[in-house]
């Protein structure tokens, strides 16, 4: 599950990672009685207007400006809250920004100059462990410095025995450069943001930048938090953060009812049990000819009602000209699915495009006799080659 | 000869009075596996499918020397039971739950690590060596005894992959269904050895899907010891990419995570690459004519 960046903030402050002070606000007015507080209680002048959405790149499409007075405050956050914000990571028609972070600024003149980090921690799958990943080429796309200057990239792995430990900190610190009261900072930050990441169960934390201040202060500017949906059910107060406006609607309608489902932007619909098969099938699609317009497991159990669900979710987008139903019936029997096909199909009512229904495994050739014997206008097959040229047709007729 | 399961396995079911449990025990014990009891904490002592149940899977190891153990414990106890099973001297645990959280399973690989035991899973259909144990969820019937081996990151898309090859006139020696998850027990590449290395099966075919880099690990072994063909589709190629992880992860995987990137890898070690799923079995029955 995503989090904002307020609310992945708020988590690493509880566990001790120094982060700039901010409040999130839902309008102007807000945004102006933020700025007010946060002046009092750290002396800032100056704060940034963050616009709080799911996807990163914010800074390029418009969502974090500067405000150097009050009116500059409540200037950009009336612009920002509420516009389609497009960056490199959403949709091209952007996402609606519903509430923004106003954040102290924390780039003040001091001492010594600042300067920006990169630092992700996340699971290394082929080690089975957890790593660091860190950069003293922060504050900018890490993908561009890892093709750039690979030997910029350093990573640290935490074995699972013993957990970080403290030389790996220092290390750390010592490859980003760090000297005096800056170096040890980033010790106890390093190491209060590991411990997070194992508390949460997060699967990615990305810190970018961390900041060295110019008073040498070490602070997680920005933050993207991931956290492991299968450990959700321990972490009830996380769980509570999930933000259904920043999810698509037919993916969390699909969710009410079990079924996985990902919306994409082709022209044939699926509907299949189990993930393996279902980008089996997607991938079918598209060698016959076709672009998939979703990725939709039903699941094990492939019943009537989950059917017709499915049916009606993939029916809402427009560009969905057939629909490819791929059932590989192991433990669920093909005629039961094959009546749930039929008694959707009735249900619903008028269906104006293609269904191709393939059934297979028990029961499979009764399955293709009541579909066939329903009179409905649903092309039936068995082998998924016999489905593939199926879709080969109707994508030409 | 088979891997991992055969005739003689003596199959514990853990999680074996809930639902999952009962229902898939009813499926193995009706495809003839030996399955000998099953443990539920608390109703040790008792019967049930006409087996005995036990309080733990030690009780069950000292009375019936299980040797094989399949789980379908809740997720939040999964783990739990994998390490009680490896801790009681089981050699093969199957896991079949899923939703396991990623930080049980670490512990989990670090205290299985160094013991004699075999974890296969979480997140798995099991394995199954056809005609002789069925140790999973897997629909027995689609499956024949024979010398083709398998290897799968999922469920219903190795039924395919069998069923096909079935279709085809190919038996299976054993299908190993390697789960799902970011962290599973038996990788792509161990599992694909144990074929390679049992002298039963002259064939292989490798399932595999997008993110990590298993599929690529296992291609080079086969490069460098594969001893006989090996079929592969690797599904994903039309997934969206990073719905699960950000900027960071595509560093990580680097190259070998998408399915284009896995599928250069597996031609130029060799292996028989499909690109349509439909074509599995097919290609297999070519390469064995």
């Amino acid at each position: 599950m995503n989090l904002h960046e307020f609310q992945g903030k708020s988590i690493l402050k509880q566990y001790g990672v120094t982060v700039p002070e901010g409040i999130v606000a839902f309008t102007a007015d807000e945004a102006v009685s933020a700025a007010k507080m946060l002046t009092e209680k750290t002396g800032t002048n100056w704060w940034v207007v963050k616009a709080q959405i799911h996807a990163g790149g914010r800074g390029k499409g418009g969502g974090v400006k500067l405000a150097k007075s009050l009116d500059e405050v409540s200037d950009l956050s009336k612009k920002i809250l509420g516009m389609m914000l497009v960056t490199p990571q959403t949709k091209s028609e952007g996402k609606k920004v519903n509430k923004v972070l106003i954040q102290q600024d924390v780039y003040y003149p001091g001492p010594t100059p600042t300067s920006e980090f990169y630092m992700s921690v996340m699971l290394d799958r082929a080690m089975a462990q957890n790593m660091i990943l860190y950069s003293p080429r922060g504050g900018m796309d890490i993908e561009a410095v890892a093709e750039e200057t690979p030997d910029q990239i350093f990573k640290e792995y935490i074995d699972p025995k013993t957990g970080l430990q403290a030389f790996q900190c220092r290390r750390i610190a010592f490859n980003l450069g760090l000297t005096g009261d800056a170096w040890k900072a980033m010790l106890g930050f390093v190491n209060s943001l590991y411990n997070a990441f194992v508390a949460i169960d997060a699967s990615l934390f990305e810190i970018n930048p961390v900041l060295k201040t110019s008073d040498n202060k070490i602070l997680a500017v920005d933050c993207k938090v991931v956290v492991d949906n299968n450990a959700l059910y321990r972490h009830p107060e996380i769980a509570n953060m999930r933000d259904l406006d920043e999810e698509d609607p037919m993916e969390v309608e699909a969710g009410h009812f079990g079924l996985n489902f990902v919306k994409l932007d082709g022209n044939i619909g699926c509907m299949v049990n189990g993930a393996g098969l279902a980008m089996a099938t997607m991938d079918m699609i598209k060698l016959y000819g076709g672009e998939p317009a979703n990725f939709l497991d039903v699941g094990g159990t492939a019943n009537a009602k989950r059917v017709e669900e499915a049916f009606r979710i993939i029916l809402k987008d427009p560009n969905v000209k057939a629909i490819l139903v791929n059932i590989f019936g192991g433990i669920v029997r093909c005629d039961r699915v094959a009546q749930g096909v039929v008694d959707a199909y009735n249900n619903i009512g008028e269906i104006n495009v293609p269904i191709i229904v393939r059934l297979q495994g028990t029961n499979a050739v009764e399955g293709k006799k009541l579909i066939d014997d329903s009179g409905l206008k649903v092309h039936s097959a068995i082998l998924l080659q016999e489905a593939a040229e199926l879709v080969k047709q109707v994508i030409a007729n | 000869m088979s891997v991992l399961v055969n005739k003689h396995s003596k199959v514990l079911v853990q999680g074996f009075t809930g639902n999952e449990g009962t229902f898939h025990a009813t499926q193995m014990i009706e495809y003839g596996t030996n399955v000998i009891g099953g443990v539920t904490p608390g109703k040790g002592g008792s019967t049930h499918l006409d087996k005995p149940v036990f309080n733990t899977v030690a009780d069950a190891v000292s009375a019936t020397q299980a040797d094989v153990s399949v789980i379908f414990v809740p997720p939040p106890f999964a783990a739990d039971a994998i390490m009680e099973a490896a801790d009681a001297g089981i050699k093969v645990i199957v896991c079949i739950t899923e939703g396991i959280p990623v930080k049980d399973m670490l512990t989990v690989k670090q205290y299985i690590s160094g013991k004699d035991c075999i974890l296969v899973g979480p997140n798995c259909p099991g394995v199954i060596t056809p005609g002789e144990a069925k140790v999973g969820i897997m629909p027995g019937f689609i499956h024949n005894p024979g010398t083709i081996g398998i290897v799968s990151r999922s469920g219903t898309l190795t039924y395919e992959a069998v069923d096909q090859l079935t279709k085809a006139g190919l038996g299976q020696s054993t299908a190993i269904g390697i789960g799902g998850d970011p962290i599973n027990g038996t990788s792509t590449k161990e599992a694909v050895k144990l074929l390679m290395e049992d002298p039963a099966t002259t064939g292989i075919v490798m399932i595999g899907e997008i993110g990590g880099n298993m599929e690529a690990e296992a291609a080079y072994y086969i490069r460098d010891f594969g001893n006989k063909p090996v079929v592969s589709f690797i599904a994903g190629a039309t997934a969206p990419k990073g719905r699960t992880m950000g900027h960071a992860g595509a560093i990580v995987g680097g190259k070998a995570d998408t399915a284009e990137a896995k599928k250069e890898i597996l031609r130029d070690c060799g292996i028989h690459v499909v690109d349509s799923p439909a074509e599995i079995g097919k290609k297999m029955a070519e390469l064995m004519a």
